[in-house]
């Protein structure tokens, strides 16, 4: 993996790369404004699924005609989805861990290891954590998400460690798989599940079946608690069918109508208030609720919701059309909050950018999303829906989900499916 | 690579039951959940060459054999037996399969039966989007159909097409619909979330380099409903004619990994 040394560094590779590629497309291009300082520059803030995409095909498709920044505070980038199958045992941690090294070498994206953390919308550029700022004709923000302060009184991220959220893959998901291997025998997993909207609306159930399937085996007699905000939730029959058919008795739920919604927590003690009745667990993974990634509040460009409202046919930013905004931080109607929404925005917002910067083809964005979930070994299931773009959101148009009751050939064709997706997103990412 | 069973297995050419012993024991061995699944597949044929034939109707979707055979999303199948792998001009072989042919890897009965044990164990990485055949006995009676379409053969049957619209009861003219590739280009990112360019195909089939018809079919079957799978109807269902074509015009010209 190329070494990234700041910002002498980009500007030698940023020229190299553009000598070529300026006489390359200069007779072809319609010349837009942007392009009387050089080539169109493009700073993408965020690596995973709708960062990376949008990097890796706005360079790819532009063939150098684009400049592209990745900035991205990681260097190891382990992915939000199939995290939970590491903590059920069936994927090495190393297994969901990428390197922006090929971006870098096969696409020539810059990747720049800091922080965004500011947005001067009037100038156009992006300040970094570690001093210095990038100018973009083009801003793409691809934060994920950031927790709400307060959203589960007596937790906030000082806590993470006693309670881990283990929502955003790395340390905590490590953190978490440990804890629940320690359990005391019969002892107790709890979750707070998060209030509707959040990221990956499988994921919390997803991990109770992981977390299942690792007590069946080491700790049989332990037992799972959710307390869940929601009346309900992705994909409840199937996993409420499977986790009867593989952990009777081990689960139980407490929805709003028992208090689910009325929790506290107490990390120093370990309790759990649910409606006022404190219980002790011996495990607290607590899912809070969740808002658009910072950067997105400090570029201004979210709304009352949290969340940053885009404009559908180009995931454009509502408040400001130099910047657009894929994945979980966007507001944009229908497609649930996955890496596979974010990575099919990014292609239609890749196509939008290199339309505006360089004048080339644009065609009607379309997105689509499945999300697979693993209920015990061989087992898996799926969601998905297709959208298109109108004036007001991006709107469903068709849809389908797996049924209760298939047999366990299809369920574990499916399961197949969908390690042959994650190897097929994360190349569609990375490569 | 060469399977675990090339070396015991090589220079037995014959397709007469009981299996030889030397392949059994391979197969005891090291692919003992195979030999299992073998037994199973006990089937109640009389004759080695009709259950050949319907037996390759699992191969059909790919390959031609026969008189007139040529290069479909796999290669034709005649001559195949004492034939280097991957070593057929025409045809863009993934490169596992070419550096199994230039490593030594000649199909005999004993490679093709073991290769069609489990396809992805014995080349892994090959682009043949194939689970295998478990059961021993239906692997020798297609290889022995499948023989007489080697050693120069003459007079042989012509052969059947991969895919045709009638058969899915669509209308001919969708193979006459011109595709444009730059947008199927664009339209292809709705595939590759999944579908890999390099034609790796775990879990999710191989999409690369098929010829324009095969691939038209196949959408426009999942699109009518005829062939299933729930992402695939609901992905087609939206894709017109032009789009189809758009994408088969695409990814005919994508290479895989050359």
């Amino acid at each position: 993996m190329r070494k990234q040394n700041g910002k002498s560094d980009l500007s030698r590779r940023g020229f190299v790369a553009s000598a070529a590629a300026a006489t390359a497309v200069a007779s072809v291009l319609p010349a837009p404004a942007v392009l009387a300082g050089g080539r169109p520059r493009v700073v993408v803030v965020g690596g995973g699924a709708g960062g990376a995409t949008a990097a890796r095909y706005i360079a790819k498709d532009s063939q150098g005609a684009v400049d592209v920044t990745l900035v991205e505070p990681s260097r190891a980038y382990y992915t939000c989805f199939f995290s939970n199958l590491y903590i059920g045992g069936f994927r090495e941690w190393e297994s969901i861990g990428h390197s922006y090294g090929a971006l870098a070498a096969n696409h020539g994206v810059n990747v720049v290891h800091d922080w965004a953390v500011s947005v001067d919308r009037d100038n156009r550029s992006v300040g970094l954590a570690g001093g210095g700022s990038l100018a973009y004709d083009r801003l793409i923000l691809s934060p994920g998400i950031d927790f709400r302060d307060g959203s589960v009184p007596g937790w906030d991220l000082s806590q993470q460690n006693r309670m881990p959220h283990a929502y955003k893959a790395g340390s905590q998901t490590q953190l978490l798989k440990a804890q629940i291997e320690a359990m005391p025998e019969g002892g107790t997993y709890c979750m707070v599940a998060p209030p509707n909207p959040f990221r990956c609306p499988p994921g919390p159930y997803e991990r109770i079946s992981m977390v299942a399937h690792v007590l069946k085996q080491a700790n049989p007699t332990a037992k799972i608690i959710i307390v869940d905000p929601k009346e309900k939730f992705s994909k409840q029959g199937l996993f409420e069918e499977g986790w009867q058919r593989h952990y009777p008795g081990m689960i139980e739920r407490i929805g709003p109508d028992f208090g689910g919604d009325m929790v506290e927590v107490r990390p120093e003690a370990m309790e759990v208030v649910v409606d006022g009745e404190a219980m002790k667990v011996d495990v607290c993974n607590v899912i809070p609720a969740q808002q658009a990634g910072r950067i997105a509040a400090a570029a201004g460009i979210t709304d009352d919701s949290g969340w940053a409202p885009i404009v559908p046919h180009t995931m454009q930013s509502r408040a400001d059309e130099n910047i657009h905004v894929l994945g979980d931080a966007a507001l944009q109607g229908d497609m649930p909050k996955s890496g596979f929404s974010a990575n099919s925005q990014a292609k239609a917002c890749a196509m939008a950018v290199r339309g505006a910067l360089t004048g080339s083809s644009v065609f009607p964005p379309r997105y689509s999303n499945t999300c697979w979930s693993l209920i015990a070994t061989g087992d898996g299931v799926k969601v998905g829906a297709s959208y298109e773009a109108t004036d007001e959101k991006i709107a469903k148009t068709d849809g389908f989900i797996s049924q209760t009751g298939e047999s366990a050939e299809l369920r574990m064709a499916t399961y197949e499916e969908s390690l042959g997706w994650y190897d097929g997103i994360t190349a569609d990412m990375f490569s | 690579m060469m399977g675990p069973c090339t070396a015991s297995a090589n220079g037995l050419t014959s397709t007469s039951r009981p299996r030889p012993a030397g392949l059994a024991a391979c197969l005891t061995a090291g692919l003992l959940a195979l030999t299992l699944l073998a037994f199973q597949a006990a089937s109640a044929w009389s004759d080695d060459g009709e259950r050949g034939k319907e037996l390759f109707g699992l191969c059909k979707r790919c390959h031609q054999v026969g008189s007139g055979a040529t290069h479909r999303i796999g290669p034709h199948l005649n001559d195949v037996f004492g034939r280097a792998a991957g070593s057929l001009a025409g045809f863009r072989y993934s490169r596992a399969m070419r550096e199994a042919g230039t490593g030594g890897l000649v199909w005999d009965d004993a490679t093709l039966d073991a290769f069609l044990a489990d396809p992805h164990t014995f080349v892994p990485r090959s682009r043949m989007s194939f689970d295998g055949i478990k059961g021993m006995d239906d692997r020798a009676a297609l290889l022995a159909w499948l023989q007489g379409y080697s050693g120069g053969a003459a007079d042989l049957p012509p052969a059947e097409p991969t895919a045709t619209p009638e058969e899915y009861g669509l209308d001919v003219k969708i193979l006459s619909v011109a595709g444009d590739p730059e947008y199927g280009a664009y339209l292809a990112g709705e595939c590759t979330t999944c579908h890999r360019t390099d034609g790796a195909d775990k879990g999710i089939p191989s999409i690369v380099g098929w010829p324009v018809d095969d691939f038209v079919i196949a959408l426009h079957a999942y699109k009518s409903g005829t062939r299933v799978h729930a992402v695939m109807q609901m992905v087609a269902g939206r894709l017109s004619d032009e789009e189809i074509a758009a994408l088969a015009a695409h990814f005919q010209e994508v290479e895989g990994n050359p």
